[in-house]
């Protein structure tokens, strides 16, 4: 590996933003999951109750 | 592999974008008249619809809005990097590098087609799917480049949210959704070319065929004209069919007289400086007269409701 093709390391900026976009993917990943649950209750409705035991 | 080519290699690594860049991309503003347009068409649709399976459907329909207008900037870059209008976009500005922005774009139209699909029912699906797919590829990738009449054709595309609405709601299109359609169909012309008209030079300098470059100013005034005179009946249309209430009426007939008095300002302008200013309230203006229109609509059909909890407050209703 030459030297440019060696990682460099990230400027305090590059990581500030690099955490500020993981927190965002993590916050829609968790959106998503509340929004699927969210559309199956409402869809199912009390229908979600009856099923067998 | 080169020294430079290797710097650019390990620059386009590491992403430079802020969580606000991806938001940018989603086109924000226009979004909101979607989404504003959206919800009056799924409010006044006949038949129930929960209100959180009703908010869950105009989150998708932003969120689709929001997904071609990624796209529309990843495909645009390099036009949007001439005009000085959009030279601040994300990409044209480094921010955001053209792939990032088409993986966002196609990664929230699937999501959002989804979940519409299973919230709703698959006809708002696939109408929301075409949506994007007029706008990218039909509006973005081919009309905009080839041809004058780009925004008449293209125009479809933000018509179709309070159709979606409308779907979402009853699982079918009728005269009333088609008539919602029609209204921003013809709306987007006189709109558009209002701005083409003060862009000009930002548009004939990135080599977007825009009526006034293709065809010249007074084809365009002409043609602004005649687009708001064919507005004119389609916007009343809705208090013939009986969905439209007097309110509608009234901000109709009002709304449609600025419109066709701004039009026929621009149609009659000839000075440079107050043609400026004209073209520019009809730009907004015609922004102000859709969201009216719509407005209206969702009034009226909230009124009874809006009137009963206002008299259980008052105590009328005890």
């Amino acid at each position: 590996m030459s030297d440019n093709e060696k990682p460099r390391t990230l400027t305090a900026e590059e990581k500030a933003r690099q955490k500020r976009r993981s927190r965002a993917i993590g916050l829609a990943v968790a959106g998503l999951v509340a929004l699927f649950y969210v559309i199956t209750i409402f869809k199912m409705g009390p229908a979600i109750m009856n099923r067998p035991l | 592999m080169s020294e430079a080519g290797a710097d650019i290699r390990r620059e386009t690594l590491i992403s430079n974008a802020d969580p606000g860049d991806f938001l940018a991309l989603m086109k924000p503003r226009v979004m909101s008249l979607v989404v504003f347009t959206a919800l009056v068409g799924l409010m006044i649709a006949p038949g129930h619809i929960h209100p959180v399976i009703a908010a869950v459907a105009i989150f998708a329909v932003a969120v689709g809005a929001g997904a071609s207008g990624a796209l529309n900037m990843w495909y645009d870059a390099d036009i949007d990097r001439v005009m000085r209008r959009t030279a601040g976009r994300p990409i044209p500005a480094g921010r955001v590098t053209a792939g990032e922005a088409k993986a966002f774009g196609l990664i929230l139209s699937a999501m959002s087609v989804m979940v519409l699909g299973l919230a709703t029912n698959w006809l708002a699906g696939g109408l929301l799917a075409f949506t994007i797919f007029f706008y990218v590829v039909i509006y973005t990738m081919w009309l905009k480049r080839s041809t004058a009449q780009n925004i008449v054709i293209g125009g479809a595309a933000g018509a179709f949210p309070p159709m979606i609405g409308w779907v979402a709601v009853t699982g079918s299109i009728s005269l009333e959704a088609i008539i919602l359609f029609l209204i921003i169909f013809l709306w987007t012309p006189p709109h558009f070319w209002a701005l083409a008209l003060v862009k000009n030079e930002d548009y004939a300098r990135a080599g977007v065929p825009m009526l006034p470059v293709v065809s010249g100013d007074r084809t365009t005034r002409t043609q602004i004209l005649l687009y708001t005179i064919i507005l004119t009946p389609v916007v009343l249309s809705p208090y013939w069919f009986g969905f439209g209430g007097a309110l509608y009426l009234a901000s109709a007939v009002i709304g449609s007289g600025f419109m066709l008095w701004w039009a026929w300002d621009i149609f009659a302008k000839g000075d440079e400086a107050s043609d400026r200013k004209a073209c520019w309230r009809m730009f907004g203006g015609s922004i102000l007269f859709l969201f009216a229109l719509f407005a209206s609509l969702l009034i009226e059909r909230l009124s009874p409701a809006l009137f009963q909890l206002v008299s259980r407050f008052a105590g009328f209703g005890a």
